[in-house]
């Protein structure tokens, strides 16, 4: 193989966010959104706190059966895209290069920086440590609520992730639902920082700025 | 291979079914597609009707929907485990009196006189003799301490005895290798489990709570009860069972609810 200038390898896989992740991130935005908004409606069938409803407006479905048909619909697209995009992660190296490792100290001055609104935007292609904690944070959010979602959905025939929450099937709930509270959270500061970065939400739809090739390209024989 | 002689069935309308009813709904039937299940789930249109400005009945976004949970029907019956059993309390635990639930309110409920009170028996069975609230008191009968989910979130433990269904099945020489069961009750209501549920050990024909009669709204004289399926699937105030290979339609299933609905 002889020597490949960095233009001609530069295609489609080495943008910033690579087709895939693309595709994969819009994708589950939609599932989130189908989710969340129909997960509301069950909650308010027997809300686990007496001073929390969700706006009907806002809920999913138009009566509780609705809300039922799209979560139980909604849950394949989550699941199965959340299953490849831990996969691509996985093994693509994605993971590793991008979101490893996270260091406590430049967690700290990282926060620091932001709160003093002094945060550099310039490279777009390296994480800061408060971006990897809270995409690490969230796709092991996003696990958990798969997780206690089937617990929910099948306590008996997964009786054995039941034994995980202590046989308490309100605890699952719970769990459930602040597994909601969570990603809306991060949703809210993950949109409000897109908006504030417009090239960052530009860079997940054409892909963003060409990177370096992934792997180092091998010794030729 | 014995064949078993059908009797009309007390949950068809005697005289075949009305083929008007299939022109007047073809346009129904046709959108029920893979298509329609097409068109719905990655339409632009879902999208806006999210917030159910289609939800009158029978829009094809809901039709779709509805074909994901016939497919949801398929994997809870694919990872079913027959034999797994759910767990079991003790007697300290359960609750007294158990919370009620129905499609109207507890005062609307409609006593049973157990006297005079028979249960149906059609279908794909040897033996078709109704029986009594006193004959059903003499078979074995077996207790169960479980959890009650309901499928609006809420949970409770009761305590259930009666004659295990299988046992009864077996009884009346039920075609164990017939698909689902059906159920009417005295209210109106119907249900219908897979044959899969009705044979778990787990799934009972109940006739007391805690010990005692069953209370009038928790259905006496005679109630399924179930380990592994959500609250609405144990259905009260049974006046009728019939083993049958077609898939019977059931209350709730018709709103569009799951109708497989295990736990």
């Amino acid at each position: 193989m002889t020597a490949i200038s960095p233009e001609t390898e530069a295609g489609a896989s080495s943008r910033l966010h690579p087709l895939p992740v693309r595709l994969m991130h819009w994708v589950n935005a939609v599932a989130m959104f189908i989710m969340i908004g129909s997960g509301w409606k069950i909650y308010n069938d027997e809300v686990i706190f007496g001073w929390l409803h969700f706006p009907e407006a806002l809920a999913i479905g138009k009566w509780a059966q609705h809300g039922l048909l799209w979560h139980f619909f909604g849950m394949w697209v989550f699941a199965i895209n959340g299953l490849l995009y831990l996969a691509y992660g996985i093994f693509s190296g994605r993971f590793r290069r991008k979101l490893w490792p996270i260091s406590p100290r430049e967690l700290i001055s990282t926060i620091g920086a932001a709160l003093r609104f002094k945060l550099g935007h310039d490279d777009l292609t390296h994480y800061n440590a408060v971006q990897k904690s809270l995409y690490v944070g969230v796709i092991l959010i996003g696990v958990m609520s798969v997780i206690s979602g089937l617990t929910l959905w099948k306590p008996v025939q997964f009786s054995e992730l039941l034994a995980l929450f202590g046989n308490d099937f309100q605890t699952v709930r719970l769990v459930h639902f602040l597994c909601m509270a969570a990603i809306c959270g991060f949703v809210v500061i993950h949109v409000a920082l897109a908006l504030l970065v417009p090239k960052t939400l530009i860079a997940m739809i054409t892909g963003g700025p060409r990177v370096p090739s992934a792997q180092p390209p091998a010794s030729s024989p | 291979m014995t064949k078993i002689k059908r009797l009309p069935s007390p949950f068809r309308p005697h005289g075949g079914i009305d083929q008007s009813v299939f022109e007047q709904n073809k346009g129904l039937v046709e959108l029920i597609g893979r298509r329609g299940l097409f068109r719905g789930t990655f339409s632009l249109g879902a999208l806006t009707m999210l917030t159910g400005c289609d939800w009158g009945d029978g829009g094809s976004v809901e039709q779709a929907l509805r074909a994901v949970s016939r497919w949801n029907d398929l994997v809870q019956a694919a990872i079913f485990r027959p034999d797994h059993l759910a767990p079991t309390f003790t007697a300290a635990e359960v609750v007294k009196p158990p919370r009620f639930n129905a499609h109207y309110d507890v005062e609307d409920v409609k006593p049973v006189d157990g006297r005079t009170w028979k249960l149906e028996v059609s279908g794909l069975v040897n033996d078709k003799r109704s029986w009594s609230l006193v004959e059903m008191m003499s078979l074995p009968q077996q207790e169960l301490i479980i959890r009650h989910i309901c499928i609006e979130g809420w949970d409770y433990i009761g305590q259930w005895s009666g004659v295990n269904f299988r046992r009864f099945l077996e009884r009346i020489g039920a075609d164990l290798r017939a698909r689902y069961i059906a159920f009417r009750c005295a209210d109106g209501y119907t249900e219908a489990l897979d044959m899969a549920t009705a044979l778990h050990p787990q799934t009972i024909l109940a006739t007391t709570y805690a010990g005692e009669p069953l209370p009038d709204p928790f259905g006496y004289p005679l109630r399924l009860r179930t380990s592994t399926k959500l609250g609405f699937k144990n259905a009260k105030w049974l006046t009728a069972i019939e083993v049958t290979n077609t898939r019977p339609r059931t209350y709730y299933s018709d709103q569009g609810f799951n109708w497989f609905s295990g736990i």
